[in-house]
């Protein structure tokens, strides 16, 4: 297990600049998760950890030891991809022995043994030991490709997207099994997607990346409750914060173009939130309640039936807002509603630069 | 009537205002060539199976008298045409495992980022669009014992490689080398480059060794397209006729065709020598046969 540091990253492709001074730190034993979107530079990071890729500048540190000139076999790594880059041909079990059988480690045969059959038992994949990896489906090829990373007992584990070309269900399975895995092993995991539900829910911690640079890094508690500029808020959380542009007036929040008013409470303001400075408001969809009696009224846009909740889209003049309710609640479109939001949980982010001023400070 | 024919011709057409349907014009193209083939492959394959029962020389008058199997069972018995398939048989291992091994070493050479690929791979393919006859002509003057550029470049002095009986084959089996190893590099890099670059990324993940990578994963991905590649070459030196004719007339490089030529119009046997090709058709088969059913077995694994 180790302690992953990189310092002052930099990667460019040509003239297209992939990551710009990264600085990350996973602890040991931690599960971390990367964030981004598309092209936000995410597996690149994986890959120069896994020792595939060079940065153009910084240093990349595992348990304090500059692996600069290491290879991918050097520093010990195991990679789950996310398109599963089985060894074709083989069998399941033989995809598991292939990386404990090279000669230079060669391990005794009852280890080997051993070893599948506790990953396969992990996995769940032990009736599959002995069909070949062609014959499998998307989830099994994956589980087998887990497999091919725990059956060693790797410093880092890194895995790229893993779930990503899974259906929902298996997908939301082996999220739950992968946690736990890591949890048994006590492992050091870096995992990269673009899913915030799977960050949200694995991650001891989270860095969200955008363009190359780590936009935030914090708990998932902390970055959904305080994220520190609008694009995360946007970024994180389904669906994500609403953002209002509006002022503050007497300690109200007033919307700029209808002029609704809500109220605030002092715990969200802070120093910089001086009167009619122009701001964003942020408020998640499950802070805002549809009441009766509340202050602002505005039109049903539409309405997402989920199961257990519905997302009703609102319309205030131009402004929509989402906002989240039970099922149950009765709502129909066009139909006219009252709400108000939670004053505690509103964060307010400066209009021009985007950054909340709770981490502007 | 072609009007009442089902077509996909379009109406406006020249062909059509002709009065052509598709079916006329597959027919206008096909006939030709089936006739073609007819009359010079299929034909003279099935008369020359009737030949091969007889006793019939091409070079008198007489006629043909059918003789059975008698010509077959004169072949099979005889030493010297045995002894011409085993050189046969060598010169097909030595010349397509030297293929497959120069073949498959330039394509792994050449499968990675180099300046100048297309333009490398390209020269290497020359050799092999050259006539065999202007090979042989070539390798000839290359070999020549007293100004051949082979013994000035090897310092060899009067080394002869075409008239020495223990060399000619092997000197034989160095041209067709080199003429074909490109033919094998070709389908080798196709194999290659078809191998995805993740597995290698795996494979240096899981800590595998550059030989445990070939043979794990290089390999097995290639091998069937390599099938392929020695099943041509196999068919193709089986069947060498032109440059060994041209290279050498030591015995010991006397190979089948080279002796089946011979046994046609130097000797006149023309009955014998069409029971002779059919031996070597037979063999041909059978052996392609092999190889393609094992082939098929790497295709499935």
């Amino acid at each position: 297990m180790a302690h992953i540091q990189l310092k002052n990253i930099s990667k460019t492709f040509g003239n297209h600049t992939a990551l710009s001074n990264l600085n990350l730190d996973i602890a040991d034993g931690e599960f971390f998760v990367l964030l981004g979107e598309t092209g936000a530079g995410k597996t690149t990071t994986l890959r120069m950890v896994a020792g595939l890729e060079k940065p153009t500048e910084g240093q990349v540190f595992i348990d304090g030891v500059d692996v600069a000139d290491w290879g991918a076999a050097e520093r010990d790594v195991a990679l789950v991809l996310q398109q599963y880059s089985l060894y074709p041909r083989y069998t399941v079990r033989q995809n598991l022995e292939f990386p404990l059988k090279p000669k230079i480690r060669r391990l005794p045969e009852a280890e080997i043994k051993d070893r599948i059959a506790r990953a396969a038992r992990t996995l769940r994949i032990e009736h599959l030991l002995d069909r070949k990896t062609d014959r499998l489906s998307g989830g099994e090829m994956q589980r087998v490709s887990i497999g091919r990373a725990i059956v060693r007992k790797p410093r880092v584990f890194l895995m790229d997207e893993p779930l990503s070309a899974l259906d929902a269900k298996l997908r939301e399975a082996l999220r739950t099994e992968l946690k736990n895995l890591q949890m048994q092993l006590g492992a050091t995991f870096l995992f990269v997607t673009h899913d915030q539900i799977e960050a949200m829910s694995m991650g001891d911690k989270v860095g969200v990346l955008n363009h190359g640079r780590i936009v935030q890094m914090g708990t998932p508690h902390e970055i959904y409750n305080n994220p520190r500029d609008t694009y995360v808020a946007s970024f994180v959380g389904s669906p994500p914060m609403n953002l209002i542009d509006g002022r503050l007036v007497n300690d109200r929040a007033v919307m700029a173009p209808m002029n609704f008013e809500l109220p605030l409470s002092g715990g969200t303001r802070t120093g910089g939130a001086t009167d009619g400075r122009p701001l964003v408001f942020g408020i998640r969809p499950e802070d805002v309640y549809l009441e009766s009696g509340a202050p602002v009224e505005a039109q049903v846009h539409d309405v997402e039936n989920h199961g257990v909740e519905k997302i009703v889209t609102l319309r205030v003049g131009d402004t929509m807002l989402r906002a989240t309710v039970p099922a149950r609640t009765a709502v129909a479109i066009e139909q006219p509603v009252r709400f108000a939001w939670n004053p505690d949980k509103v964060v307010l982010f400066d209009k021009g630069s985007g950054v909340s001023l709770r981490h502007a400070g | 009537m072609a009007t009442t024919m089902i077509t996909t011709l379009d109406r406006s057409s020249r062909a059509a205002a002709r009065g052509l349907s598709d079916i006329s014009i597959r027919n206008l193209f096909i006939i030709p060539t089936i006739l073609f083939l007819i009359v010079f492959n299929i034909f003279p394959l099935i008369y020359s199976l009737g030949y091969s029962f007889t006793d019939f020389r091409a070079s008198t008058n007489a006629p043909a008298n059918f003789v059975g199997l008698q010509n077959y069972r004169d072949l099979l018995n005889d030493p010297y045409v045995w002894s011409n398939f085993a050189i046969t048989a060598k010169y097909v291992i030595i010349s397509v495992a030297g293929q497959l091994f120069v073949g498959f070493g330039v394509a792994m050479l050449l499968n990675r980022d180099i300046p100048l690929k297309g333009f490398i791979t390209t020269l290497l393919l020359l050799p092999m669009m050259l006539s065999m006859a202007v090979v042989g002509l070539f390798w000839k003057l290359l070999y020549d014992p007293s100004w051949g550029v082979i013994n000035y470049a090897l310092g060899l002095g009067n080394f002869e490689w075409l008239a020495d009986p223990r060399m000619a084959l092997y000197a034989v089996a160095l041209t067709d080398i080199w003429m074909w190893s490109p033919f094998v590099m070709l389908l080798s890099l196709a194999g290659l480059s078809a191998v995805p670059k993740h597995l290698y990324e795996a494979a240096a993940i899981d800590r595998a060794g550059p030989f445990y990578t070939f043979f794990r994963i290089t390999l097995p991905l290639v091998a069937p397209i390599l099938m392929i590649a020695v099943i041509f070459r196999t068919m193709e030196a089986f069947k060498t006729f032109d440059l060994a004719y041209i290279l050498t007339s030591q015995p010991t490089a006397e190979l089948i065709s080279i002796r089946l030529y011979k046994m046609a119009f130097q000797e006149w046997q023309t009955g014998r020598s069409c029971a002779m090709a059919y031996i070597v058709l037979i063999m041909v088969l059978a052996i392609t046969n092999i190889y393609v059913k094992y082939l098929n077995k790497v295709k499935e694994r």
